[in-house]
This record gives structure tokens, C-alpha cells and sequence, in this order.
């Protein structure tokens, strides 16, 4: 966890009083609604379809107890009592009402929360691996620069009016959890010959109408140089970057139509001039900031306790544990990855009062720490492993203890037209009844690891493209349909999917998907070879042949 | 529209001078970055001050080799949500040590206020009023910075360092 000091804190509750005289001044009139829309957006608040979406940041994914607490309370007293964890580590509350927004803020902003640049065409909460910190192997915990980025890009006087938005993911581990592939800026730390820390820097890849896989800009940054390499990024961009037309106003546009070695040389040419600047991070500045993040204590214990032999004999306890507990750097401590996909439930949702269950646990069972991950569910990071019985029970008491992490009804999909005013189509009930489908665990296991991703538009907030089975929301003469790919990946080997065949209606669309998983059962080479694996060992023609063969 | 200087409303002692106006003998102008490459030195030898306005989309490398020689340069915000001016003021500070008036211009609002001053910006032609007046009040909103740009203030991570040290002399 990082604990705000007195400048951090200093400045979220200024930013709270910013927002509280912006307010003021849109409701007297004062402010237009086009003046107002930019200062509501670097502050996370939408407007949607039915009310103000307000969208807070969790930086890297981490919060303590007392944040996740204080989250339940936003949603209670500010909204209908839940919150929907989003692809970018954040929550959002859908509900919530203009004149009520700054309390909110100063409620959050009282634990070290606030919804700085959460949208607008500005740098977005700096997202990570949510297993940084516990997972084995890790080169290092990148919170510690995920943290330094953060209050880098945080009302950065230069680039809070980018041509368009700005995103960054840091992974300091072999297998890419944080999906720096299709990322702005995507970082992966690892070490030099000398032992020295740096960063591989990825440039220009993003989702949206134009998906791009970004492209490797520099093998090696040093840390103390990641500032000033990313400013010089930032300032080509800002210079550069298209304003004519917002669908090519990322810097991918950029990046693809100056090519990657053209870009890159006006990157190191700008570079040259500030790298020695102030920018350079001391080695006692990044000591400072790492001082501030505090670990658990962990205590010695044995690989395999008894509690977890006992409960071995619990098929359920089992079927639980296979699923959603990881291995933790630290001998006898687990992570446990919380679903938050229940059969027939929007993804990515949580009610209050699971928040507050949660934060509890958190506290018995994990030093206190949660974790948000991309893929809409949450993690305890610190888990003893004879607690897990335990900690099992009382998940399941909460309706937390859903053991599809990772399987076919894991889905991320984007709030679609039942929120979205961009939406072309609806995308929460049809991860609805696809969850309704694969219900069955046996019949999930079975088909094993499978990531489907849905957006209700091109704009690809359910990260379509990258799904191992994509469902992209069209509109075809006033009705919803929907494009369905197949071999998409957001992983260290990223990958966009391909169009499986013409798109088809909103009440066919689970037959489809469960042929096209039928189509991988029958054509999988072994059991244990996985679903994106066979797509890309058969490519795309046999699937598209059994699915469509008989509509 | 009231522009601001030295935090304060105050005279505009510039004349704005269109591309086919006649060049008046006396008085400061200001003129549009083409009129001012057309002839640089035709309004470089005049004795009284001279403001050129860069538009947002220009390399600064026509402008730079004749920085000493003007007293205003005004840089352009064609709407609040087009930024690019923010780096070409910063470029023009800490790159290309200006020391003469930065002047933002276009659509200047109150809450652009703080990223323009620490940009380098010092002259604000405001758009409305309103915010001119309550420009005092709203450069104090922050009080805290995290990043370094040459506007002398001092940035969180020197600020932390600073704090330590002293925490450190104390004990």
C-alpha cells in the first residue's frame, strides 16, 4: 500500500474544492455546459443515458480496507447501493447526482481517494499487473513506478489537453497481466546487464476503431530516466497528434502513420534536450516513494497446513481453490482471486454490502489489501493458506465465492446500451445469459481457460478485439446485432482477433458462442490444449465452417 | 476582453495590428506570425516594442532565432480543449529562455489558469470578466505540484527531499 503524505493529501483536498466552486458555477448558470463538460471529465463524471456516472480511480489496482469502505458508503448514500469495477482497475457509480458529487469527493478524498482524470482527453488512472507486489518470479514491485507515473501525469501542466486520451500499464512480470500491448504507453520493467532497473517502452497501441498492438519504441529506459523519455513522449504527441478527427486523435494514429522509427527518432531528439533535466529521478526521490509503501509482515509457515488437507476432502472447497487461488512469492500464503461473475449478474458489479464484507475479510484474512484486476474481478493479495477453509466459507456467504475465474463465464464486457449513450447495443444481458449457459462448472472446467469480451460499440470498452472469443455490439437498421472474433489476446503475446462470419442477431448470439465452443471441443488436440492455442494452430476456417455451416 | 498581467486587469498597451493594416510609426504592436515573416526586420528596427502572434500548429524554429528582439509573444488556444500551446510556452521558457511576455490568448478560462502559469504563460487575455476578476483567487486553488517546469516552483519530489532533510537535521 502507498500511504499519502502531507502533499498528497494537500492536493487531493484542493482538487476537491476546485471541483466544489465548478459545480457551483455550472449549477448558478455561470459555467456553460460545453465549458463545463471538459472540468466534469477530469474529474471523472459522464454524462449517460439515464444520469451523471461518476468514475473513481484506484490507482494500480490496490486499496486498503478503509478505501473499500469507503466506497461501499459513496454507494450507498450517493447511489443505489453498488458499484461496477471497470477494465482500467476503476469503479464507477452510474447513478449519482451533480449536486451530490462534491461531498463525494470529499468523503473519498478523506481516505486518499480521489476521480482526478479518470476520462477526458488527459492521462487515465495508470494501471498495473493487480499481482504486483505477490506474484512470484516478479523482477519488482512496479507500484512503486506506477506510483511515480501517477503523480507525474496527475494535473500535468502540459498534457491535460491532449488531442485525446492517454493510457499507461506497467508489468513487471514474464506473463503481461496489466495488457501493455494495447496500451498508449505500455512498460515492462526488467533489468539490464548491470543489474540496473529500466523499462522496455511499447508506444501506440489501443482498441477502439482502429485496434493497433503497440509497437516496442525502446528495448531499455532507465528508471531514473522513465520520466523524462515518457515527457518527450508526451510532448511529440501533444504537438503532433491529430485534433482534426477524434476517431484519429490517439497517439497510435500517430505512432502508425509517422511509422515507428520516424516517431521514435522525434522522441530521442526531444529526449536528448531534457533527459538531464529535472526530470532525472534521484535515486533518493524514488527511495522516498518506495519508503511509502508498506508491506505485510508475513509469518513463517509450512508449504501445506493441515486445515487445507482437511478441507481437500470438500469437493466444493476444492473445485473453489483449483479455480481461484494462486501461488504467492511467499511460501505458505495464497492469492485469492475474487469473481465477480455470478451466474445470470452484470460483471464487474459489487453491492455495498459485499464491499463492506469484503474489506472485513480483507482485514482478517489479507493485512488489509485488495486488489482490483482488469478483468473486473478482485483479488485478496495475501492470503495464509490455513485460511483458506475459512476465508472460503465466509466468501461464499456473500456470494463471492464463484468459481469461474478465468473460465468461459469470466466475461468483461462494457455497461452497453443499458447505460451508455454511446452504445450501439446492450452487452450486459447477453454476458447475462452466457454466464446462464456455461453454468454448469464441470461443463466449464472442461472447456478450461476461454476470456470472452463484450462491447456494446466500437469503442471497445469490453476490449472486443482482445478477447479469445470477441462479441462487438453493431446496429443494423435500427436492430442490435453483433460481430463475433475469435484468437484475440491482450497478454505478452497479444494478438487481435478475426471476424469468425457475418454478424448476427441479439437472440442468436449464445447459440453462436456455444457453437463456436462446441466447434473447439471437437477440434482441440489434446484436452489441455486451450481454446486460443487450436485457434491459432487451425486458424480461423474450421470454426467459421461448423459454425455458420447450418445458418 | 480584460487582459490579465502581473495578476492584475491592466491596460493592453499593444495595438492588434491586422496583416493589411498600415505599420504605425509610433507604438507597440502586435502582429500575426505571417505578417512578421514576411518582413521581420521591417518591424524589428522600429524603436517601439513588438508582439507576434504563433498559432498552435508552427514549429517555433522561425520564431526562436528572433526572441531577444521581441517583447510579447502570444500563443494561441483556438478552443480551452486544444493544448498543444502549453508545450510550445514551455519550449519557449525552459528551452529557449524567453524572458519577455507570454500571453495566452483565445479561449482563456479561469480553470486553465494554474496549467498556464506553470507553462510559462504570464499575460492572459481573458474571455470573460467574470474570470478575470477572480484571477487572484484562482492561481492560490494549488498550493501543491508534482511535476518540475520552469516555473520556479517547487515541485513535490524536491519539496519531499527538502522535507527530510530537515526532518532529519531536527532529530
Amino acid at each position: 500500500m502507498y500511504a499519502y503524505d502531507e502533499i498528497d493529501r494537500t492536493l487531493i483536498d484542493e482538487r476537491v474544492s476546485e471541483f466544489r466552486d465548478q459545480v457551483k458555477r455550472r449549477l448558478s448558470g455561470e459555467l456553460t455546459e460545453d465549458e463545463f463538460k471538459m472540468l466534469r471529465l477530469q474529474n471523472g463524471v459522464y454524462l449517460q443515458l439515464h444520469a451523471y456516472m461518476f468514475r473513481v480511480a484506484i490507482p494500480y489496482g490496490t486499496l486498503s480496507s478503509k478505501q473499500l469502505r469507503r466506497l461501499a458508503h459513496v454507494a450507498r448514500r450517493y447511489d443505489r447501493g453498488y458499484g461496477h469495477f471497470t477494465t482500467r482497475q476503476n469503479i464507477q457509480f452510474n447513478w449519482i447526482k451533480l449536486a451530490d458529487l462534491p461531498d463525494a469527493l470529499a468523503d473519498l478524498a478523506e481516505v486518499g481517494i480521489h476521480s482526478m482524470q479518470t476520462s477526458g482527453n488527459n492521462t487515465r488512472n495508470v494501471t498495473s499487473d493487480q499481482w504486483a507486489g505477490v506474484a512470484p518470479g516478479e523482477v519488482e514491485d512496479p507500484r512503486i513506478w506506477s506510483e511515480i507515473l501517477r503523480q507525474y501525469t496527475t494535473l500535468h501542466p502540459e498534457f491535460s489537453f491532449l488531442p485525446r486520451k492517454f493510457k499507461f500499464a506497467i508489468t513487471a512480470s514474464e506473463h503481461d497481466r496489466a495488457a501493455i500491448k494495447i496500451h498508449d504507453i505500455g512498460l515492462r520493467l526488467h533489468k539490464n546487464e548491470q543489474g540496473e532497473t529500466g523499462f522496455e517502452v511499447l508506444v501506440g497501441g489501443g482498441l477502439g476503431r482502429t485496434p493497433l498492438i503497440a509497437k516496442t519504441i525502446r528495448p531499455f529506459v532507465h528508471g531514473r530516466d522513465l520520466l523524462s523519455y515518457v515527457e518527450a513522449i508526451m510532448r511529440v504527441y501533444n504537438q503532433y497528434g491529430r485534433r482534426d478527427n477524434i476517431y484519429k486523435a490517439r497517439i497510435k494514429i500517430l505512432v502508425h502513420e509517422l511509422g515507428i522509427e520516424k516517431f521514435a527518432e522525434e522522441v530521442e531528439e526531444e529526449w536528448q534536450h531534457i533527459r538531464n533535466s529535472d526530470l532525472k529521478l534521484e535515486a533518493a526521490t524514488i527511495e522516498d516513494i518506495r519508503s511509502r509503501f508498506t508491506y505485510p509482515t508475513y509469518a513463517k509457515l509450512p508449504h501445506m497446513p493441515d486445515e487445507l488437507r482437511k478441507a481437500a476432502h470438500d469437493p466444493l472447497f476444492e473445485r473453489w481453490r483449483k479455480n481461484s487461488v494462486s501461488p504467492h512469492k511467499v511460501q505458505g500464503y495464497s492469492i485469492v482471486t475474487i469473481s465477480l461473475k455470478p451466474v445470470g449478474g452484470p460483471p464487474g458489479d459489487a453491492t455495498a454490502e459485499q464491499m463492506d464484507a469484503l474489506a472485513d475479510l480483507a482485514d482478517k484474512y489479507s493485512f488489509g489489501e485488495i486488489r482490483v484486476g482488469h478483468e473486473q474481478n478482485l483479488a485478496l493479495p495475501h492470503v495464509a493458506k490455513h485460511d483458506l477453509p475459512a476465508l472460503w466459507k465466509a466468501l461464499d456467504k456473500i456470494g463471492l465465492a464463484t468459481p469461474n475465474v478465468n473460465l468461459v463465464s469470466d466475461i468483461i464486457a462494457c455497461p452497453g446500451l443499458d447505460y451508455c449513450s454511446l452504445a450501439n447495443a446492450r452487452s450486459i444481458p447477453i454476458a447475462q445469459e452466457l454466464t446462464r449457459r456455461f453454468a454448469n462448472h464441470d461443463t466449464a472446467d472442461l472447456i478450461g481457460r476461454l476470456h470472452i469480451n463484450i462491447s456494446g460499440c466500437i469503442n471497445a470498452c469490453g476490449h472486443h478485439h482482445v478477447g479469445h472469443i470477441g462479441i462487438l455490439g453493431v446496429e443494423k437498421n435500427g436492430e442490435e446485432f453483433y460481430q463475433i472474433t475469435i484468437g484475440g489476446r491482450a497478454d505478452e503475446k497479444a494478438e487481435l482477433g478475426t471476424l469468425i462470419g457475418p454478424s448476427v442477431p441479439y437472440n442468436e448470439v449464445a447459440d453462436v458462442i456455444e457453437d463456436v465452443v462446441e466447434a473447439y471441443l471437437a477440434l482441440r488436440a489434446t484436452p489441455d490444449e486451450l481454446f486460443i492455442d487450436t485457434v491459432k494452430r487451425l486458424g480461423v476456417e474450421p470454426f467459421r465452417e461448423r459454425v455458420y455451416a447450418t445458418r | 476582453m480584460p487582459l490579465v498581467r502581473g495578476g492584475n486587469i491592466s491596460q493592453d498597451d499593444f495595438v492588434q495590428l491586422a496583416d493589411d493594416a498600415p505599420l504605425p510609426e509610433k507604438g507597440a504592436v502586435l502582429v500575426s506570425a505571417a505578417r512578421f515573416l514576411a518582413d521581420p526586420q521591417v518591424l524589428l528596427q522600429r524603436s517601439d516594442r513588438l508582439g507576434v502572434i504563433w498559432p498552435n500548429n508552427r514549429d517555433l524554429d522561425d520564431l526562436v532565432p528572433h526572441l531577444e528582439r521581441i517583447a510579447v509573444v502570444a500563443l494561441v488556444f483556438p478552443t480551452f480543449r486544444d493544448g498543444r500551446a502549453y508545450s510550445q510556452a514551455r519550449l519557449l521558457r525552459e528551452r529557449y529562455a524567453f524572458r519577455g511576455e507570454l500571453r495566452a490568448t483565445g479561449q482563456v478560462l479561469r480553470d486553465q489558469f494554474v496549467f498556464m502559469l506553470r507553462a510559462g504563460f504570464d499575460a492572459f487575455d481573458v474571455k470573460k470578466q467574470t474570470d478575470a476578476e477572480a484571477f487572484g483567487q484562482t492561481v492560490k486553488r494549488y498550493s501543491v505540484f508534482y511535476q518540475p517546469t520552469g516555473d520556479g516552483r517547487l515541485a513535490a519530489p524536491f519539496r519531499r527531499l527538502q522535507l527530510r532533510h530537515s526532518e532529519s537535521a531536527s532529530l
